[in-house]
């Protein structure tokens, strides 16, 4: 599932983020979805030269589009707009806390073409607003598991209702690491290349434990044994002992578990009474930090059999 | 796999009681039972799951089962509903 952002959304956004945004047009066009994260600037465009004109992306005019449309007598700067205003022109974005003529804003007004005026600078505006309409845009999907931090390597713990991934949690929380979502993480692709989890906004750092209830992890807990959101490296799969399944005992090769379009290593552990599940899960994510360092224990472990052993062969021989 | 589609008529909403009325009821079978609201699954023997849906009056809802019974989890988790949860 892929979200939608509007134009309105920039204006005033959640989080630390602030574009510094002001709209010039009022109301008009605040609706409309914005669907591509890259802008244009339309230096060329003004200039006369319409080939490739990106119109459906915003519109951004610096410095140097500024500069432009000052230097030419009103006359002129009327034809070059009117012409530009004749596409379906998505938006337009001022910079550098520069307004322009009212003629533009008439232009586009009679156009329904909304324009507004940033205090930030043109690269700033178009690095933070890029990367909010990517991330708005990010395929998100909602699974059914529990997302801690371990050793600060994001940890997901899938398995059946009822086979202890909150308690395990609540263990990990126990042990000084921290939780990010409990039975619903809501994760996001992010350039391609990442899976991000967080918590639903309105169940967030809250666990569900068979016999207390429901537990505000945050407040019992505090501010260091929660954070909101973290890239998933490894994926943890509880499930109960099935003595007839053969488990992994060696760990040389890695399986993987693919969200998104995206594959994370994957380990299978099976729950039986008296196994230590948030040790093994902390060991879990200890040794995958290992092995990014390029450090294999298995495959280690393996070479220096296999070193001894021709070793030993080449003394007998 | 079974899947019944409704609209919420009861004021109140899903909140906390209604939830754990419907977790228990939805534990009580062997099958996977899943309610899907706007796109977003959760798992019906999850309360957490149920409470994070914010099921209000006028939500569009799917109610999907998987597995043993999965007929009777449905029909009476639907009933459930229509029941207005008293």
């Amino acid at each position: 599932m892929k979200q939608k952002i509007f134009i309105r959304d920039l204006l005033d956004l959640p989080g630390d983020i602030d574009l510094r945004l002001t709209a010039l047009t009022g109301e008009i066009g605040l609706d409309k979805e914005i669907e591509v994260a890259d802008v244009n600037r339309p230096g060329l465009t003004l200039s006369g030269f319409y080939d490739f004109f990106a119109s459906d992306r915003i519109q951004i005019f610096g410095k140097g589009e500024n500069a432009y449309l000052d230097s030419l007598s009103s006359a002129d700067a009327e034809k070059s707009l009117a012409k530009f205003f004749e596409y379906d022109v998505f938006c337009c974005v001022f910079t550098h806390n520069v307004f322009p003529s009212k003629m533009f804003i008439d232009l586009a007004r009679k156009k329904n073409i909304p324009v507004m005026v940033t205090e930030l600078n043109t690269t700033q505006f178009i690095s933070q607003v890029t990367h909010i309409v990517e991330e708005a845009q990010a395929p998100v999907v909602s699974i059914h598991g529990t997302l801690a931090d371990v050793y600060g390597f994001g940890c997901l713990i899938m398995g059946k209702s009822g086979v202890g991934k909150s308690e395990t949690a609540l263990e990990l929380i126990e042990r000084g690491h921290r939780l990010v979502a409990d039975d619903i993480v809501e994760i996001k692709r992010i350039e391609d290349s990442m899976l991000v989890g967080q918590g639903s906004p309105i169940i967030k750092h809250h666990i569900e434990i068979r016999g207390l209830g429901i537990i505000n992890v945050r407040e019992v807990f505090g501010i260091r044994s929660v954070r909101n959101s973290k890239r998933i490296e490894i994926i943890v799969t509880l499930e109960e002992w099935d003595s007839n399944k053969s488990y992994d005992r060696l760990g040389i090769d890695e399986k993987h578990f693919s969200i998104l379009g995206i594959d994370v290593p994957h380990i299978v552990i099976p729950v039986r009474p008296g196994r230590n599940i948030p040790v093994i899960v902390e060991t879990a994510a200890l040794n995958q930090r290992l092995k990014k360092m390029g450090v294999h224990s298995a495959r280690e472990l393996d070479k220096r059999l296999q070193d001894w052993m021709k070793m030993e062969s080449n003394r007998n021989g | 796999m079974v899947e019944k589609e409704f609209v919420v008529q009861s004021d109140a909403g899903i909140h906390a009681r209604p939830a754990s009325m419907l977790v228990k009821l939805a534990m009580g079978f062997p099958c996977e039972v899943f309610i899907e609201k706007d796109g977003v699954e959760a798992n019906a023997k999850s309360i957490m799951g149920v409470l994070s849906l914010a099921i209000t009056q006028g939500s569009k809802l799917i109610i999907r089962a998987v597995g043993e019974k999965e007929e009777e989890a449905c029909t009476q988790l639907l009933e459930l509903f229509k029941s207005d949860f008293k």
